[in-house]
């Protein structure tokens, strides 16, 4: 069923100082299209992205859109053309309401028709199955609702084509679930999707078409259909399957890490999760697994004293402590890599350098700075040991891509060499080859002795990662699986079955 | 090759400053080829650049203070006049109050009235930190009341400070060819670096100004760090408030130090500081100082009718925020862009070796728009 | 619960009693008077004004005066009505502002209180006050511009501090200079401002920028002490002479003690008063009963070094004495 072209982009080549984004990349959109747009980061998905919506100007190759060449000079052009973009990064206004965040900066008309715009939003929403309410303040919203709410936003318009970035990285499967089925609506209504993402079982759920990049260069189209997951992946690596498949964990015996670090009972905080009790011994990853809002991130936030902790016991190498905020955890020797890298995580402006010395220099304390020599030290050593692409080490770490700004905060844990580390979401939103990566340090560090606690929303990277799972609902632990126990239809079942 | 890379990259930042003050000396040589020239006088250099920096000194300390305020809480502080009046009202009532007035008695007042500043930073820092008010608002409330205070610590009359001391502080010492408020403003921008060579100040308030959420994931309480700067900011305020009464001999808490703030967060903002805070750079603000200085005395140099005097100040200004602006600067860096890659489609064959460097590097400019 | 009501009767006939009593005994000859005014904190000048005031319209000289100081021209006309309500004899105003008083003076007119406007006027027909005594700036310039012309040696270069551009000082002050420069009597060699805080620094900053650009001068023209000060701060610092035997003729305005002690040392030369003390001569209009129509303009004088006295500077001067011989540099 090849349909009829509605964008082709030809011989698309773009440089920054320094850096060879793209080069000489075709790519072709169909009406009617879901087109996943496939690679690691740095392939060049973004910059293709921005080039076609006009945010970047292309250094050589033409854009056809419709039959007829076209230079946008910014988003809002390509926008007024019916090119319509979701980011990963939610773009909206989180003080207004629901309904303005969808029609602001829309209308032809000078004046606001309030009433009109609200039953059109509530229209709209619920069409689309989103849970909110148009007069909502947005930031009242979770995440997951406010990224339904931005692609709400553009496909409002009669869009030709719609550019999804990352769009699923915050939903549940559920939301997912919602998600694909406006995709499926609007395919059938003949919108060619531009679809990026790191899951590839939504690729293969959703997707007709996969163009993947590498380094900047087109690798292939190829169609779904035709395509085995394990070739996708080598292609996008640009290495031989082995290497992905090859990470095993290893069920050590139960005597070699019997001490525990980290105990606690009866903890709560002031963020809502249920008393809970919790251990981990030495050299054990284990990993709480539950829905977006089981309380998985709650309970971790407890441990590390993020929210106040409002009651409970809590025993550090077997020795009683009161952990009262951030800083008492970090000194007792534990480590928490949060969910929302942009929000908790980087410190955008500061430099790659600044951000991986900031949790050391903090325990070193306010007056005593670690010398330029030793902080540069420091983080070259860093970039090297993880594999962090930057310029430079005085990059801002905002202008790093998602991959590498993780790798970024993790390398800020490690250098404060954590007894315990908790790692919330490590991979969300990263590339594949980076997740992987990830996977493997986090068993290393096991290995090496260091307690980890991972959480992920995709519960294969958990099962193998983790050798005990525990399994919230409704922000209670509502069971733990491990051993031969420990298996995708057990905690699947678990969870939705709340353990009874 | 990074270090000079940073290197320029600071330079950069420092861009519109330096440009501002290099315009102004060429109009200024344009009028009169003697303007770097500095003679002798009574024992102390004279001339319009020792002059210069002799009008800058409170100005300069306090867009230091300025500086770091916005930084970490994102808003200025508007009372820093008033603060100044207030303490250094602390320091005549102080001196005068004394009978005999020595080198310890004018110590000890100056103490005092940084005693005072820490104060009155504390108060505004705690509404700040604590009460979570918007610095403007939580300054207001000094900025209306504070010279008030100030008159009644003053018994109701302007104090005179008639004493040789307080006279040498404010001119020159004899026997240091350098005036004496010169002196205090380069001893205190040296105790200001090595403070930040020695402390994690500039790394703590950076971080908290751009992201408060991170920092305290990491174990730094923003509340303090932002306490911090104000209670700076108060010692800034005294210091500046100790110059401006030696200088005028006499305590005048009408107009002592009055609208400071203006040029102090323009000084700030001139030196290429964002002012909703995040990373700084006090080098920028004592060069926006200085230009703010230079500016005034430009004018008055160039006999601009004393009716026109604001209005002429007002444009050039305008004219710098708009230059300065994120608006013109996406603008020339898409301009650059362009005339990068058009060199660039020359020289192909020298940058293939690069290409799996990070992409999204230049993005930055496009994200700060938001 | 029943004795309630009855200590509240006990009470109030209490407060009754003695207001009762109160005012028989003090109410018998003594002149009510409310007094509207600005904030004493506001300059030197108003705070001997207040005082001036207070001391003036006492109980001891038969006065049950009261005085409400506000910068707040709203505030200044509730206080106004306020005044009027309690049945004074007599207002006294120093307006905030000089415009939007008309009603508040017309119910004066209608309940019988007679206006008297002190230090500022008020923009409204003059039927509506009964008297106003003022300050003439422009008689102040004439009398600052009489003694440059009589003073300082042909050819005089003379450079101009204006103060606040548009204030009413500031106009009435430039006007007799710039006169005299149309004529050809005198000569400005610089032109500038202390600026909307009547600066210190900015005066000092003029007459750096003067000397920088070589101007030849002589005197310096300064339109309140403060200013004069930064001009005599910026000759030191240049090493050039000024005061008694010196090149430069220094003249301020205000009459601030320190200033006046500046002219006696001969450190500066002349200094122009501004008169705070309305009260003594609003009070004689009141005792005799004799209140003038219209805007009555207060007598002012100049001191110079040769004709300065300690007795002028304390029954003239305002704010703090430095003492005899001290010099405020």
């Amino acid at each position: 069923m090849r349909s009829e072209t509605v964008l082709n982009m030809e011989g698309i080549s773009k440089s920054f100082p320094g850096v060879r984004a793209l080069h000489n990349v075709d790519f072709t959109l169909r009406k009617g299209e879901i087109h996943a747009l496939m690679g690691e980061n740095g392939a060049g998905k973004s910059t293709l992205i921005k080039v076609l919506t006009g945010v970047y100007e292309k250094d050589a190759g033409q854009s056809i859109l419709d039959g007829k060449p076209v230079h946008f000079r910014s988003p809002q052009e390509a926008l007024s053309m019916g090119i319509g973009t979701v980011f990963q990064e939610i773009a909206l206004c989180p003080n207004l309401t629901v309904a303005e965040n969808m029609f602001i900066g829309r209308s032809r008309s000078r004046f606001v028709q309030w009433k009109e715009m609200n039953a059109k939003a509530e229209e709209m929403l619920s069409s689309l199955g989103i849970p909110a309410s148009p007069t909502q303040e947005l930031s009242s919203c979770s995440i997951a609702v406010q990224q339904m709410v931005s692609i709400a936003r553009a496909i409002d318009m009669d869009c030709k084509i719609l550019i999804l970035d990352e769009p699923t990285s915050s939903l549940d499967e559920d939301e997912v679930q919602k998600l694909f089925a406006l995709m499926r609506e609007l395919k059938a209504r003949g919108v060619g999707i531009i679809f990026i993402t790191h899951f590839i079982d939504q690729v293969y759920e959703i997707s007709d078409t996969i163009t993947v990049l590498r380094n900047g260069e087109l690798i292939g189209e190829y169609q779904t259909s035709k395509l085995p997951q394990i070739e996708l992946i080598s292609k996008m690596m640009g290495k031989a399957l082995s290497d992905v498949s090859a990470i095993e964990k290893q069920e050590k015996s139960k005597s070699a890490r019997s001490v525990p670090v980290f105990e606690a009972t009866g903890l709560s905080s002031a963020a809502g999760v249920r008393p809970f009790d919790f251990t981990i011994e030495k050299g054990e990853v284990n990993g709480f697994a539950g829905l977006l809002g089981s309380g998985r991130s709650e309970s971790v936030r407890a441990i590390f004293a993020a929210d106040k902790v409002t009651g409970g016991e809590v025993k550090v190498n077997g020795k009683r402590v009161k952990l009262k905020t951030p800083l008492h955890a970090m000194k007792k020797g534990i480590g928490y890599l949060p969910e929302d890298r942009k929000r908790d995580g980087i410190i955008g402006e500061l430099s790659v350098r600044d951000n991986i010395i900031l949790a050391l220099q903090v325990m070193k304390g306010f007056f005593r700075p670690l010398s330029r020599k030793q902080a540069e030290e420091f983080a070259v050593e860093y970039i090297q040991k993880l594999g962090i692409k930057t310029p430079s080490i005085d990059t801002p770490i905002e202008s790093l891509s998602g991959g590498n700004q993780q790798k970024v905060v993790l390398a800020r844990w490690l250098l404060t060499n954590p007894m315990y580390l908790i790692l919330d979401e490590p991979t969300r939103g990263i590339d594949v080859g980076t997740k992987v990566e990830i996977q493997k340090l986090v068993l290393k560090l096991a290995e090496d002795g260091m307690s980890l606690t991972f959480i992920s929303s995709e519960i294969d990277e958990m099962l193998r990662v983790c050798t005990r799972l525990i399994v919230m609902k409704d922000r209670e632990i509502v069971g733990e699986l491990s051993g031969m126990s420990l298996t995708e239809q057990d905690t699947m079942q678990m969870i939705a079955q709340g353990g009874k | 090759m990074s270090r000079l890379k940073a290197f320029v990259s600071r330079l950069s930042h420092l861009f519109l400053p330096l440009f501002v003050l290099a315009l102004l000396i060429i109009v200024n040589l344009i009028k009169g080829a003697d303007y770097f020239s500095i003679t002798m006088v009574n024992g102390a250099f004279y001339g319009n650049i020792p002059n210069m920096l002799f009008g800058a000194s409170e100005l300069v300390i306090l867009s230091i203070g300025m500086t770091l305020v916005t930084a970490a809480s994102q808003g200025q502080d508007i009372s820093i006049g008033e603060t100044g009046a207030i303490t250094s009202a602390i320091f005549v009532w102080y001196v005068l109050r004394a009978g005999d007035v020595t080198l310890l008695t004018i110590l000890v007042g100056f103490l005092i009235s940084c005693v005072a500043g820490l104060v009155i930073g504390a108060f505004n820092g705690t509404l700040v930190s604590v009460f979570k008010v918007q610095p403007m608002v939580a300054t207001l409330i000094l900025f209306l009341g504070g010279r008030s205070i100030a008159f009644m610590i003053d018994g109701k009359v302007s104090p005179i400070l008639a004493n040789e001391i307080s006279n040498r502080i404010g001119t020159v010492i004899p026997g240091l060819p350098i005036q004496t408020p010169i002196i205090l403003t380069v001893v205190f921008i040296a105790i200001v670096s090595v403070v930040l060579k020695t402390t994690n100040l500039r790394l703590y308030v950076e971080s908290v100004g751009i992201n408060p959420s991170a920092v305290r994931l990491n174990g730094i309480d923003p509340k303090k760090i932002i306490f911090l700067t104000f209670l700076i900011m108060g010692v800034c305020s005294a210091v500046a408030g100790f110059i401006a009464v030696n200088k005028a001999g006499r305590h005048d808490s009408v107009n002592l130090l009055k609208f400071i703030m203006m040029d102090a967060i323009l000084a700030v903002a001139l030196g290429g500081n964002s002012l909703g805070g995040g990373k700084f750079s006090i080098t920028g603000s004592i060069i926006g100082a200085y230009t703010i200085e230079m500016l005034n005395r430009t004018l008055l140099r160039l006999e601009v009718n004393p009716e026109a005097i604001k209005v002429f100040k007002a444009v050039f200004i305008i004219m710098l925020m708009v230059v300065a602006s994120p608006v013109v600067r996406v603008v020339v860096r898409k301009a650059l862009d362009r005339a990068k890659t058009i060199a660039s489609r020359y020289s192909r064959g020298h940058t293939g070796g690069l290409s799996n460097a990070v992409v999204s590097m230049t993005d930055t400019t496009g994200k700060k728009e938001d | 619960m029943k004795k309630l009501p009855r200590v509240g009767l006990l009470l109030l006939m209490v407060i009754l009693v003695l207001s009762f009593g109160s005012t028989l005994v003090v109410a018998e000859e003594l002149i009510k008077i409310g007094i509207v005014n600005l904030p004493p904190e506001e300059s030197g000048y108003r705070q001997a004004n207040v005082e001036d005031m207070n001391a003036v319209f006492s109980k001891e000289n038969g006065y049950d005066a009261k005085q409400t100081n506000t910068a707040d021209n709203s505030e200044q006309m509730a206080a106004a009505r306020g005044y009027i309500r309690d049945g004074v004899d007599y207002l006294l105003i120093s307006a905030a502002n000089a415009s939007g008083w008309d009603d508040v003076l017309q119910s004066a007119k209608r309940a019988g209180v007679k206006v008297i406007l002190f230090d500022r006027q008020i923009d409204t027909d003059p039927s509506n006050y009964a008297a106003a005594l003022l300050s003439d700036m422009y008689y102040e310039g004439d009398l600052a511009v009489d003694w440059v012309l009589n003073n300082v040696p042909e050819p005089i270069n003379l450079i101009l501090i204006r103060g606040q551009m548009g204030s009413a000082a500031e106009i009435g002050r430039s006007a007799a200079v710039l006169k005299a420069q149309e004529e050809g009597k005198l000569n400005i060699v610089a032109d500038g401002t202390g600026g909307d805080t009547w600066s210190l620094e900015e005066a000092r900053k003029v007459v750096e920028a003067a000397i920088a650009a070589n101007k030849d001068f002589n005197v310096i023209y300064a339109q309140n002490d403060g200013m004069a000060q930064g001009a005599v701060q910026a000759l030191e610092a240049a090493g050039i002479s000024h005061g008694k035997d010196g090149k430069v003729k220094i003249l301020g305005f205000d009459f601030n003690r320190f200033a006046l002690r500046n002219v006696q040392a001969g450190y500066w030369d002349a200094d122009v008063q501004c008169n705070p003390r309305q009260a003594a001569e609003i009070e004689r209009w009141i005792r005799s009963g004799n209140i003038p129509e219209g805007i009555v303009y207060q007598e002012e004088i100049v001191l110079s070094t040769d004709t300065i006295t300690d007795e002028d500077i304390e029954k003239y001067g305002i704010n703090v004495d430095p003492g005899k011989g001290v010099i405020t540099r």
